[in-house]
């Protein structure tokens, strides 16, 4: 049943070979013989998917099934779940229990999704390696060869990319920020798109940087990703950015194929320092499109060196307005003081964590009096220039394929003590995140240690239709099969 | 004569800025569907969106930019197609998010101007800065528990406009008058109710005080003054303060007071330990508003006629004084009620009969024009009942209060107490023969030349006809009878 994918059980469940119930009972199961070593999960909610397995069963007898009736799901606990606890992986919403549903999450029970729990994360999103969590690491499904020390899973949707690789979930929801879908689904060897910025609403999406963040879909094929970012999206009238335009077949635009497409690479994206095997696994992809009858080009995106600083301005900047709602009075976890000001104190000082107290404390730097036009306000003219780069770079190409991330996933604790290095794990994921514009990790190889490697697909702003359709061919092209040593069903 | 302030060391003129807050009339807030009625149970008008709970995002209330507009233009203002909105960032526990949603950097409406009329009959122009869109914050009540604020959310989110006038005014009465001005257009317009008590239209005036021809010195923002007479008081009371400092050899620091109307003084309000960085940014949760110039222009066709025109108006119309034309026009409703009066009729009578005996009767009963106990209708008929001769103008004065007092037509009153006017010659005739027989002396006197008597005379006949004579008759029967 575990090696069924999302279209897979899908298929099974219309032809009524498994019912949503067995199918929601065995990812149940393998949540709670998983999750203590995994930590994929927060808050598991076994009742409520049982009860939605229920309903889809119901709904598939009467002939009434959505498109997603019956699949088990796992939601980042960064999306608003009515009822359900929603902590954004921090102790300051430990308590916070949402009384209303996120729109993307909503939309997903629409068309008959069941939700198997709260997948764990960065605190705030904030974070590449899943380490950041109050609620303990996740730790990666995969293994080196050889080697049993614990990985990370990648960030920051880390416990969505970990629970669809070890198995404990069909899909997973995710949003990316800065890189926080594409760079776990590099490291865990599953498939992820951050759709354009507006594909999706952020109603009910705890908000890290408003102008960046996007929710997108984690899942085992590219098309499972397409499926379910079909039922994501859509405009949203309580979101002011979300983008009023129709919801393509995005499944369909799986089966396209890439003959024709001319395919740009980006040269700015072959750092100095990038590890052999992924420059090799990158001119592999290139290869395999050109195989599949695509045209390859060289394009120049010569503000990409700036994306990062840029980003680690603008992020932390909107951070540290939007977590100033946390302060205690009307929701979330308290520390009482004496008087007004000492309870904020202690409530923000014991509810965030240190990576959470750094971005306010650089957000809050760069948009004071005196430093705003020599931070915030160019980086926002740096963020223009990002964008016109890949402007220019589409009126020659279709889409552009880099590599994911500049490393495979690096054990637990490792750069915990220079979060410069740990930002450089973003290096190829911000630009598009930057910029607005649609990307999509695909599993493509291994590394030398048998660690999951991912290639990148960017799209012209929405058409996430091309970008699939180029991603499906690489996974065609790369067949990637391996399977972490850790998972359900194994 | 210009207003100054008389120091020891010389006159000192005052400088006055505006910056008006005022409610935007709309049933919903800027960015949330919840209710703005006022006076509601604390925290009854309250949506995730105000009280800031995670994910919760802001989308603006298009009727509220309409009245921002509307208001621009009824400024004469520019309206900036393009606008933004930026957040401004502070804690406090009656700001949820911890920043506030206005427009730092580009308003919608830019500058524009206000006519504004003084006593002595002369008007000036005020350049208004700019008038920009924002929310309001809830209310802090640190009166109902011992040891514990309560916070009171249902005003969070409210939408206001702040407009920002040049330091164009330079005296009390010029600070008043724009105040009374731009209350007028506001109400004119629909845009806010100008209802000081309920906080719906507050001041933050800012003064400064300067020598003739000097540059302007510091200005202190004296902050949420919440009526047009505490406007005016707060004015005077600053810059004496200013001149006191300046005259002694201190220096005025730019600082932010409050006026105490109790004692008639301002002080301190912040002390500069808490002064606020705001780190304004553009909110990234909104897109530039960008504004249909077609849309515009269809909010101006619909403008109704303001303040300014209905007075040209009146003045050329009904021929009033700019004074008469001014006092008719302040309020909507006075002018409308005055205007169905006077179509018609005589226009300069309509117009005594509104500003003298109408405001009298509401001043004293505490009632407003829109629920005043004699009707336009009610009065423009008893114009017509002294014009064809059934009342005379002294019995107009008794039918109008007992209209007042009972809310009768004027004919069932005049038909009731028989006010009707005397035109019989007969009774007239008789009413004078009964005067000059009770006063033989006076009569004599008149003959022996004292003229002034005649006067007299009248009023005897009048008081005998119980004030229903026709004065022209009484006034040929009695020369008859004296001569």
């Amino acid at each position: 049943m575990f090696a069924l994918t999302l279209a897979g059980a899908r298929a099974a469940l219309r032809a009524r070979q498994v019912s949503a119930r067995e199918l929601t009972d065995a990812y149940l199961g393998a949540i709670e013989a998983l999750n203590p070593r995994l930590n994929a999960y927060i808050t598991p909610t076994p009742e409520l998917a049982r009860r939605q397995a229920d309903a889809a069963d119901a709904a598939l007898a009467r002939g009434e099934a959505g498109p997603l009736a019956g699949i088990p799901l796992a939601i980042k606990d960064l999306f608003c779940t009515a009822g359900v606890r929603t902590t954004a992986g921090s102790r300051i919403l430990a308590p916070f229990v949402p009384p209303y549903e996120s729109t993307v999450t909503a939309n997903l029970l629409r068309d008959g999704a069941v939700f198997l729990g709260k997948a764990n994360l960065d605190e705030f999103a904030m974070g590449s390696s899943n380490m950041t969590s109050a609620f303990g690491p996740v730790t990666s499904p995969w293994t080196r060869t050889g080697d049993a020390a614990p990985l990370v899973p990648g960030g920051s949707s880390g416990g969505s990319a970990a629970a669809v690789a070890a198995r404990l979930a069909l899909g997973a929801t995710a949003t990316d920020t800065g890189g926080s879908i594409r760079q776990p689904a590099s490291f865990c060897g599953v498939a992820g798109i951050k759709p354009t910025y507006g594909r999706c609403s952020r109603w009910g999406i705890v908000a890290f940087a408003s102008s960046l963040d996007q929710a997108g879909p984690l899942a085992r094929t590219v098309e499972d990703c397409a499926i379910l970012l079909g039922s994501m999206a859509g405009h949203d009238p309580k979101d002011s950015t979300s983008a009023d335009r129709p919801v393509p077949d995005f499944a369909a635009a799986c089966r396209r194929g890439v003959r024709g497409l001319r395919i740009g690479v980006p040269r700015e994206y072959r750092s100095d320092g990038m590890p052999p095997e992924i420059e090799a696994l990158w001119q592999q992809g290139l290869a395999w499109l050109r195989a599949a009858g695509a045209e390859t080009v060289d394009v120049s995106l010569p503000h990409t060196k700036y994306g990062l600083a840029t980003y680690y301005i603008v992020a932390p900047a909107e951070a540290s307005s939007n977590l100033a709602r946390y302060d205690g009075v009307r929701f979330g976890a308290r520390s009482e003081g004496g008087d007004l000001l000492e309870m904020y104190e202690n409530t923000r000082a014991e509810g965030f964590g240190a990576e959470v107290r750094r971005r306010i404390l650089i957000g809050t730097y760069v948009l004071s009096a005196g430093y705003y036009d020599a931070y915030y306000l160019r980086a926002q003219k740096v963020r223009a220039l990002i964008l016109r780069d890949f402007t220019e770079a589409f009126h020659n190409v279709d889409a552009l394929l880099t590599p994911t991330a500049p490393s495979a996933a690096f054990p637990q604790g490792e750069r915990m003590d220079d979060p410069v290095k740990m930002y450089l794990n973003d290096v190829f994921t911000v630009p598009a995140s930057m910029s607005g514009i649609p990307g999509l990790s695909v599993p493509a190889g291994l590394d030398a240690r048998g660690l999951p490697l991912g290639l990148q697909v960017l799209g012209k702003p929405f058409d996430e239709e091309t970008v699939f359709a180029v991603g499906a061919a690489l996974e065609r092209a790369a067949g990637f099969a391996a399977l972490p040593a850790l998972r359900a069903g194994g | 004569m210009a207003y100054v302030i008389e120091g020891s060391t010389g006159a000192w003129e005052v400088v006055i800025g505006l910056e008006v807050h005022a409610q935007i009339i709309s049933a919903s807030k800027l960015f949330s569907g919840a209710a703005t009625a006022f006076g509601a149970e604390p925290n009854t008008q309250v949506s995730f969106v105000d009280a800031a709970f995670p994910g919760m995002l802001p989308v603006i209330n298009r009727v509220c930019v309409a009245q921002a507009v509307r208001t621009g233009l009824g400024l004469r203002a520019h309206i900036n197609l393009v606008s933004r909105f930026d957040r401004k960032n502070y804690f406090y526990p009656d700001l949820p998010p911890g920043y506030q949603i206005s427009q730092f950097a580009h308003p919608i409406v830019g500058a524009g101007v206000i006519e504004i009329e003084l006593a002595d009959g002369s008007t000036r122009s005020i350049g208004v800065t700019r008038l920009h869109m924002e929310q309001d914050a809830g209310k802090s009540l640190h009166d109902q528990h011992p040891g514990k604020s309560c916070i009171d959310l249902n005003r969070a989110g409210v939408a206001l406009m702040e407009i920002v006038s040049e330091p164009d005014l330079r005296s009390p009465e010029e600070a008043g008058a724009y105040v009374r001005k731009l209350r007028s257009i506001l109400r004119y317009l629909g845009t806010c109710d100008g209802n000081m008590e309920e906080g719906s239209l507050r001041a933050d005036v800012n003064v400064s005080v300067r020598k003739h021809g000097e540059p302007y010195r510091t200005r202190c923002e004296v902050k949420n003054v919440n009526s047009i007479r505490f406007v005016m008081l707060a004015v005077e009371a600053e810059a004496m303060r200013q001149v006191a400092v300046w005259e002694a050899g201190g220096t005025v620091q730019q600082e932010t007071r409050l006026f105490d109307s109790g004692r008639g003084v301002t002080r301190p309000m912040r002390s500069k330990e808490d002064a606020h960085d705001y780190r304004y940014f553009p909110d990234p949760d909104l897109f530039p508003l960008v504004l249909d110039e077609d849309w515009v222009e269809q909010l101006r066709r619909a403008l109704p006629e303001l303040p300014d025109e209905k007075r040209a108006r009146f003045m050329r119309d009904y021929g009033l004084s700019a004074y008469d034309a001014g006092v008719l026009v302040a309020e909507q409703a006075t002018a409308l009620y005055f205007e169905a009066v006077a179509r018609g009729r005589d226009a300069k009578q309509a117009a005594n009969w509104v500003t003298g005996d109408l405001f009298a009767t509401l001043n004293r009963s505490g009632r407003t024009i829109e629920d005043s106990p004699v009707s336009a209708a009610s009065l423009g008929r008893m114009l017509d009942l002294v014009a064809d001769g059934t009342i005379n103008g002294r019995i107009a004065k008794d039918v109008f209060d007992a209209m007042a007092e009972t809310g009768l037509a004027p004919d069932a009153i005049v038909q009731q107490r028989g006010l009707r006017q005397v035109t019989d010659t007969g009774a007239i005739d008789a009413a004078v023969a009964a005067v000059l027989a009770a006063n033989p002396d006076k009569v004599a006197e008149f003959r022996g030349g004292k003229d002034k008597l005649f006067g007299f005379f009248v009023g005897q006949v009048m008081r005998e006809m119980r004030g229903k004579g026709n004065p022209g008759l009484v006034n040929e029967a009695l020369k008859q009878a004296l001569t």
